[in-house]
């Protein structure tokens, strides 16, 4: 789950890491208070949406006067912002950071992730900040500094030393980057997170360090036991299809294409989405209906499916473990009955009781294509998306 | 031979009187794995589905003697079962249950390894030693005895490469599912080194998916140190970037974890690729002659 830069920013106030003053605007009559609230002559306005790169789609100004963040917000609040990081259609912008304007020295990159090969939280640092990460990794690998974190004895501050050397601090930065790295990694754990990224976290013209971004990921599978975090849930930031989807626990991403998958587990959802591109289709969707494919779930997949007007032909895919084929087979006609699907649909069972439920969907009145292998199955519904 | 469950092992299930406990448990007795108890706390001295439930794991060791645990308890509570079975002297631990948070497996596997304990897991099917034992929720009948070894990060793609198999009359030698999150208790490394000196297997086939290095670095042990052939499949070579498919770990998050970069890896390193997931029985049989 992710949060806005605002979210974000709230966290890192309350764990006395320095950011901007700040206000969150949700209509544009708000701004000139905002500003004045704020004090100074100069704001930066910030649309928050769930991706980076807005400031090269415009969704980042500086503005002199109230009166411009005022036509900020009348140009953002309510659209859609379109970055390289978000689809076509962009996320919905429903809410404007204004803050007080920093004036800028020099930009760092700090972040912390959990990292699969070390297997602990590991802290990023770079003396190249407000760039893209990835390429400094490549071109100037001395640049970065990697610090993972022991689970036992949590953040050191030998290892605060070594970041501030990569990071280029003098004595009294280094003595405030300590305060911080301690702080985050605080937040870090005790929120669940599965990504921390301040870029750039900057040194300002007075020499303090400063965290000028914010982006939080938190780990989905901790969110039960955040309850400050679900309250920061912006469902605008979601496809609702997918929003839908998680609420019944279906796990659902759609794709540009026409054919509708549904399919029981992650991996093989993924391969059925390969193998429908091998034969020169294009999946609609990813759709893990989960281990037992009930009928409820089966019907709520339905559904969500045929929610995308560009779904011409649907392609279940269920490899039935314990639970028996024919009774799976049965789910599906009922769950094709109910919602009332009208195009076609093509399905491939295996495992137990496999043919019964082949046998079933064969002799319904329902327009199932019944087939028991993939290979097959999956060269149909490319013919029928046709 | 096989690796890690034979018809010597002697289960405890954890979590054993709920509901997918207790479906599984069934199909694991029906299959002929030795469940020897069961623990929830709360039912000690109760008997179930023929075996005894305990309060606690350590009073199951006394009593039966396991020397492998099940876990089917909630994910918030999947830390300390873990835990416990590990406390209690349980060297191989599978833990079934999804949605186990990462920084609960952060302290989770520090300690296990610390211990020396097997965990597979979590979000995993399990494993099973096809004619011997089945610790999991895998499908019993689609598995024959064979040279054929599999591992997997994904339940159902596993079932897919079992069944190929298992039509071309190779069979499995064990299969193993170490499971779909960012910091599994299993790594394919691990898994492949006990194939790699298990005489019955031949061939090994790895079934990776989107998300992390995980088999970028299998392909680099591969080639330094596995002599038998090894093919694998990747799914997840049509998934966008940014967007999570499923399993906490299938994700190409920085430009990286694409299929295309682990197979191009894969292929550097000698391992043989099924292009797709129906050909991945076909593949290994053609490399076994």
């Amino acid at each position: 789950m992710n949060l806005h830069e605002y979210q974000g920013k709230e966290l890192f106030a309350k764990f006395g890491l320095p950011v901007s003053k700040n206000n969150v605007i949700t209509t544009a009559d708000d701004a000139v208070n905002a500003c004045r609230d704020i004090g100074g002559n100069k704001w930066v306005v910030k649309a928050q949406v769930h991706a980076g790169g807005r400031g090269k789609a415009g969704g980042v100004k500086l503005v002199t006067n109230p009166d411009e963040a005022v036509e900020f917000a009348n140009r953002w609040l309510g659209k859609r912002l379109v970055t390289y990081q978000t689809d076509s259609k962009g996320q919905l912008v429903n809410s404007i950071l204004v803050e007080e304007c920093t004036d800028i020295a020099k930009e760092l990159y700090l972040s912390a992730v959990v990292d699969r090969g070390t297997q602990r939280i590991v802290f990023i640092g770079s003396s190249e900040g407000g760039v893209n990460i990835e390429d400094v990794a490549e071109k100037t690998p001395e640049k970065i500094i990697y610090e993972p974190i022991d689970p036992l004895t949590g953040p050191m501050g030998f290892q605060s030393r070594k970041i501030s050397k990569v990071l280029g601090l003098d004595d009294e930065q280094s003595k405030q980057f300590l305060k911080m790295f301690l702080q985050l990694t605080e937040l870090f754990i005790s929120h669940d997170l599965s990504l921390l990224e301040i870029n750039p976290l900057v040194i300002t013209q007075g020499g303090k360090l400063h965290c000028l971004d914010a982006k939080i990921n938190i780990d989905s599978n901790a969110v039960y036991r955040q309850p400050e975090i679900q309250a920061m849930h912006d469902p605008s930031q979601e496809d609702p299809r997918e929003s839908e989807a998680a609420m019944s626990d279906l796990s659902y991403v759609s794709l540009d294409g026409n054919i509708g998958c549904m399919v029981n587990g992650a991996g093989l959802a993924m391969g059925t989405m390969d193998t429908i591109k091998y034969f020169g289709g294009a999946p609609a969707n990813f759709l893990d209906v989960g281990g037992t494919a009930t009928h409820e779930r089966v019907s709520k997949a339905f559904k969500i499916i045929l929610a995308d007007p560009e779904v011409k032909v649907v392609l279940v895919n269920i490899f039935g473990g314990i639970v028996r084929c024919d009774l799976i087979a049965e789910g599906i006609l009922a769950a094709i009955e109910e919602v009332g699907v009208s195009i076609p649909v093509v399905v491939r069972l295996e495992g137990n009781n496999a043919d019964i439920g082949s046998n079933i969907l064969a002799e319904s009145n329902a327009e199932i294509v019944s087939l028991n292998n993939l290979e097959d199955a999956a060269k149909k519904a490319v013919e029928l998306s046709k | 031979m096989s690796i890690l469950v034979n018809k010597d092992t002697r289960l405890l299930v954890q979590g054993f009187t709920g509901s997918q406990a207790t479906l599984h448990s069934e199909q694991s007795i029906e299959y002929g794995t030795n469940i020897v108890g069961g623990v929830t706390p709360g039912k000690g001295g109760q008997t179930h589905l023929g075996a005894p439930v305990f309060n606690s794991v350590h009073g199951a060791v006394e009593a039966v003697q396991p020397n492998a645990s099940i876990i089917f308890v909630p994910a918030k509570f999947c830390k300390d079962s873990i835990l416990e079975a590990a406390d209690a002297g349980i060297k191989l631990i599978i833990c079934i249950t999804e949605g186990v948070p990462t920084l609960d497996m952060l302290v989770v596997k520090k300690r296990i390894d610390e211990l020396g304990i097997t965990l597979i897991g979590p979000n995993c099917p399990g494993i099973i030693t096809p004619g011997e034992a089945k610790l999991g929720i895998m499908p019993g009948s689609i598995h024959t005895q064979g040279s054929v070894g599999i591992i997997s990060r994904s339940g159902t793609l596993t079932y897919e490469a079992v069944k190929q198999t298992t039509d071309l009359g190779l069979g499995q030698s064990t299969c193993v599912g170490i499971g779909g999150d960012p910091i599994p208790g299993t790594s394919f490394i691990d898994v492949l080194q006990l194939m790699e000196a298990d005489k019955q297997t031949q061939a090994i086939v790895m079934v990776g998916e989107i998300g992390g290095t995980a088999e970028e670095e299998a392909a680099e042990y591969i080639r330094e140190n596995i002599s038998k052939p090894v093919i694998s499949y990747i799914a997840g070579q049509t998934a966008p970037p940014g967007k999570r498919m499923g399993h906490a770990g299938a994700i190409i998050a920085g430009g990286k974890g694409t299929a295309e970069d682990k197979i191009k890896k894969l292929k550097e390193c000698g391992v043989h690729i099924a292009e797709n997931l129906l050909q991945i029985g076909a593949k290994t049989k053609e490399v076994l002659g």
